[in-house]
């Protein structure tokens, strides 16, 4: 995507990730831009969730530079990756709730652990209840995360991964596993807080139809629910589609050019726009 | 042949690495008091039962075929010597380690192998926390505390275990038995069998456990595979040090 004039937030040069001599991603090179989303499609094993989590800084590249904010992870001792986390929100495939606590202490984990959040322990509760009326998961404080559905628990770790505000989501397949009516509704609260908080949204995915509503829908905050975006007022949602085959980038563009591949590959996730 | 050996001399890197930042973060900030005295409680007081029936147990067994070796020599009130020497030097340490490597080096393993499938550990480092500062030092620091008290422990049930059998089958005083088990113990035997051993125990049992449990790849399957090999691999290093331990204070000449 041609650069809009906002500000990178996350820059991948020539990255290449291996495990055991085997290469998971090789040569990956693109940039977002600040209020950017990112649909990142590929099938099983062709390195989505390594993407993500290397633009994290829990795996280093064997080479090439991940670059978040502007600074270079590769440069940084874990200590101070710390800070750079707590600027990013992420949303781990199977939840990654943490088993021992409840949802509330869950939540109000980054807030009390990440040190450059420097939340009061006052205000933790509020923000706390605040991020998870913003999943509708009001009542589930003192409930522990086994004792929730697998949709609740998504929607649980969606409040953990926004609670402190970042300005970059990373969101790992947020609808896998999950029934198309509790699909949507995650999808829905992706689009919510992209557009209520205005952030970054990095989106791995294998659903085509989770692409399709990232860039043509938006959250009305007035009615509460999503719209088409080409209805409402305002821009079309700065999307940007991402195809990974076996740990290479194969496509960066936009929906009409994904649509419009003749790759046999990529062709297999799109389905014709609703 | 070089590839053969690769993966161990990784795995042994691998793990002086974690035991290095392990120590390191004892002196480090932030101090998870919480977790260190939920460890404490999970690891010692959840193991004192089974370690006060192994003690038990191996000091009635340990008086009975002494009693019947010394009835040779016509010794036999030396019972509480023996009791009391091989409880504290070997048999108190060694298998109190043994017990808390089957119950806790595998639960362990298994508790943070579970995290790391299922990406729990990588959410912990995603909001802010160092694994190994909030998992491993503190169960590091809880076993430290907790396999030595478990180890003194095991071997006063272990010498009541004698007493009882010296009182009730051999029919000594219990005067006797007493008098003759605390004079055949040294300051020698306290440091080694009652501290030395048991600490370096305790660091084998839970850095080997968090070892494993760290590594565990491959979901549920991982997580079984972790387990048996964290106890397997806890036990026979407890067997190992135990040697090297005593060879080193043996040809001190302090026992």
């Amino acid at each position: 995507m041609a650069e809009t004039g906002a500000p990178s937030v996350l820059r991948f040069e020539n990255v290449t990730v291996s495990f055991d001599g085997e290469a998971v991603l090789t040569d990956v090179s693109f940039e977002a831009f600040e209020g950017e989303s990112r649909v990142i499609l590929g099938a099983a094993g062709s390195g989505k969730t390594v993407l993500l989590k290397t633009a994290l800084g829990l795996i280093r590249p064997d080479s090439g530079r991940v670059l978040v904010f502007g600074s270079d992870l590769g440069k940084m001792r874990e200590a101070q990756l710390f800070d750079i986390r707590s600027r990013i929100g992420m949303l781990f495939q199977e939840s990654a709730l943490f088993d021992s606590l409840n949802i509330e202490e869950n939540v109000a984990y980054p807030l009390r652990n990440q040190k450059a959040i420097r939340c009061p322990a006052s205000e933790v509760l509020g923000r706390v209840e605040q991020a998870l009326d913003f999943v509708e998961l009001g009542g589930t404080l003192e409930k522990f995360p086994s004792e929730l559905s697998g949709g609740m628990r998504r929607r649980a770790a969606i409040a953990r991964a926004v609670v402190t505000g970042p300005p970059l989501v990373l969101y790992d397949s947020p609808s896998a596993g999950l029934d198309p009516i509790t699909a949507h509704t995650i999808m829905a609260l992706l689009i919510k807080e992209r557009d209520m908080a205005q952030t970054t949204t990095l989106l791995v995915t294998y659903r085509y139809q989770d692409g399709n509503l990232m860039a043509n829908f938006r959250y009305n905050s007035k009615q509460g629910r999503l719209e088409p975006a080409r209805q409402s007022d305002g821009p079309l949602p700065r999307t940007t589609f991402m195809v990974l085959r076996e740990g290479r980038l194969v496509f960066e563009g936009d929906q009409d050019r994904l649509e419009a591949t003749a790759d046999d590959y990529i062709s297999k996730f799109c389905k014709q726009r609703e | 042949m070089l590839d053969l050996l690769k993966e161990p001399v990784l795995a042994v890197q691998e793990f002086v690495i974690l035991a290095g930042r392990a120590f390191r973060n004892i002196f480090r900030k932030p101090h998870y008091t919480d977790d260190i005295i939920l460890q404490m409680d999970t690891i010692g007081v959840g193991s004192l039962v089974v370690v006060a029936l192994v003690g038990l147990f191996s000091g009635i067994v340990m008086a009975l075929q002494m009693s019947r070796a010394l009835s040779q020599y016509g010794e036999v009130e030396k019972t509480g010597t023996l009791v009391a020497i091989t409880l504290a030097r070997e048999l108190g340490p060694v298998l109190t380690a043994i017990m808390m490597a089957g119950r806790n080096s595998s639960g362990i393993a298994s508790e943070l192998g579970s995290m790391k499938v299922t990406e729990q550990i990588d959410a912990m480092r995603a909001l802010g926390t160092d694994p190994i500062q909030k998992l491993v030092t503190p169960r590091l620091v809880a076993t430290c505390f907790m396999l030595p008290l478990l180890t003194i422990i095991a071997d006063f049930v272990g010498l009541f275990g004698g007493w009882v059998i010296a009182v009730l089958r051999l029919h000594l005083g219990s005067r006797l038995y007493w008098n003759s088990a605390w004079q055949a113990l040294e300051w020698n035997d306290v440091a080694q069998g009652g501290l030395i051993k048991p600490l370096v125990f305790a660091v084998v049992v839970s850095l080997i456990g968090c070892f494993y449990g760290l590594r565990t790849t491959g979901g549920t399957q991982g997580v079984g595979r972790s387990t048996t090999q964290a106890m397997v691999a806890a036990t026979i290093i407890i067997f190992i040090t135990d040697a090297m331990i005593t060879e080193f204070f043996v040809s001190q000449g302090a026992s």
